[in-house]
């Protein structure tokens, strides 16, 4: 074997386990939300299939993919076919450029810990999740149906509002690290984690990317109390289930980034630091439960009147006085 | 291998393109452009310009064609495609014929490429194409910078007078 193929081998196999992590860790998510649900509201939760019910996600599976597959009559074919693919690839396309730990050595070579270490890493979350919301909206438009064509035009205009202040609130952080590219700005947090300096820059962002995962306070696509299902209405089978399982990888890779801009990524004392990595990006998804289940859900025009008026401007702010403190830190 | 790749990519590209003026379907033409774009910003990074590649999936196909998509779900226009079209195939032709024309004479009758400048690719590579962008466009083109805000911000309060009756 040449030096080459081995690099090839080691890649593909940090590739494979990304993915088998993620999904993995995406269904058991799922399970994890409905236990600490079922605990918030004090009752027993998914507790039959296997010990403890940790088999739930497995008879999910298995339901998911022997449940008949319906296509509205009057829908588009291939956008509704196309539409949750379309949700879920870039979500998980997101973690590639995520480092999730120290650099390793194995034998003899050297194997970043990020899929892809990109020199516009930060751009390229952007990009993508700014693309993410097509599923959503192709998905809502292509049911022809009322309820799914209002949960779409919801998700477009709800991205269109926390896309902007996401946007705005990292360019601090890009100020800070003087680099876009995530391994980068992971270093230069090895002492202090960018919390620190940038309080407000992390709250703005928890809300925005609570906004983009659609999660309650903002899960106004969906408003199960108001439109069904929003854009996954007419959706069965695993075609549901992978619009459901992208949304949870939404929370994974969401929360591991919020990880590494904000809280030092890997970095952190005694444990290795792949473990105090997965820790981090847990405890973002716990939040993201507990959140769940305790705020009620937001209605349209307050959530409108929160990105555009509240956030976008709080973020805008932040930029300028960072710029004051960073110029001023130069020339003392 | 970098070759069969541009060829793939254009191939997409033109495909794509041409997808989105004979979709019947509204929704179908965005989607196409979409992935013009996408095959844009190939070509952007295969130029050493991933920050250009970014901006342009970012600001087209992530923004504008977000509000595209967005007016024609508003709207909710389906398939409309009743009318006859024969006039516009020939005007449309016409116009393709000359722009063709114009593009071809420009491509192998004039200098295209123009001499060069202090910036190699392995300047480009050395110093990174995003530091060079911003220091250019925070020295040398401050001033259309600048102008160019201030026309976005012109705009944004214009809109904002137009769509609201009470101020």
């Amino acid at each position: 074997m040449t030096a080459s193929s081995v690099d090839i081998a080691l890649f593909a196999a940090k590739v494979g386990l990304v993915f088998f992590v993620i999904l993995t860790l995406a269904a058991y998510l799922v399970f994890a939300e409905r236990r600490i649900l079922a605990w918030v509201q004090d009752r027993k939760g998914p507790n039959r299939v296997g010990p403890f019910g940790l088999l739930q996600p497995l008879a999910d599976l298995i339901k998911l993919l022997t449940k008949e597959d319906f296509l509205p009559s009057a829908a588009d074919k291939w956008l509704f076919y196309l539409a949750p693919a379309m949700a879920a690839i870039p979500a998980i396309m997101i973690f590639a450029v995520i480092p999730f730990g120290a650099p390793l050595t194995v034998a003899g070579h050297a194997v970043p810990l990020v899929v892809a270490d990109l020199n516009i890493g930060l751009l390229f979350f952007l990009a993508l999740s700014s693309i993410a919301v097509y599923g959503v909206a192709i998905g809502g438009w292509a049911s022809n149906s009322k309820y799914s064509l209002l949960g779409g035009i919801r998700g477009l205009a709800q991205l269109i509002s926390y896309e902007l202040s996401m946007g705005l609130s990292l360019v601090p952080i890009v100020m800070l690290a003087r680099s876009f590219s995530l391994t980068e700005i992971v270093d230069a947090q090895r002492t202090i984690p960018f919390i620190i300096y940038q309080p407000l820059a992390f709250i703005i962002f928890l809300i925005s990317i609570t906004a983009e995962c659609k999660r309650i306070p903002f899960d106004l696509p969906e408003a199960e109390g108001e439109l069904v299902a929003g854009f996954h209405t007419e959706y069965s089978g695993m075609r549901f289930g992978l619009f459901f399982v992208g949304e949870y990888i939404n929370i994974i890779v969401l929360g591991g980034l919020a990880t590494t801009l904000f809280l030092g990524g890997w970095h952190g004392p005694l444990l290795p630091p792949v473990i105090w990595f997965t820790l981090k990006t847990l405890a973002f998804a716990f939040f993201f439960i507990w959140m769940r289940g305790t705020l009620p859900r937001l209605r349209y025009d307050q959530l409108m009147h929160l990105g555009w008026k509240v956030l976008t401007p709080l973020a805008l702010m932040n930029i300028l006085v960072t710029a004051w403190w960073l110029m001023l830190k130069n020339h003392m | 291998m970098e070759t069969l790749f541009f060829l793939i990519v254009s191939l997409v590209a033109i495909i794509s393109a041409i997808l989105v003026v004979t979709c019947r379907n509204p929704i179908n033409s965005a989607l196409s452009l979409i992935l013009t774009f996408f095959c844009l910003a190939t070509y952007y990074v295969m130029l050493d310009a991933p920050f250009l590649a970014a901006v342009q999936v970012m600001v087209y196909a992530g923004a504008i064609m977000v509000l595209i998509v967005f007016t024609i779900m508003l709207l909710n226009i389906r398939v409309n495609a009743s009318k006859s079209q024969s006039h516009k195939i020939v005007l449309g032709s016409v116009i393709g014929f000359f722009t063709l024309l114009n593009t071809a004479v420009i491509v192998f009758k004039s200098r295209v490429a123009l001499p060069n400048g202090p910036l190699t690719g392995d300047i480009i590579k050395q110093q990174g194409h995003t530091e060079l962008i911003g220091r250019e466009m925070f020295t040398t083109f401050l001033l259309p910078f600048e102008i160019t805000s201030i026309l976005l911000l012109v705009a944004i309060v214009g809109a904002v007078i137009l769509a609201k009756k009470k101020i």
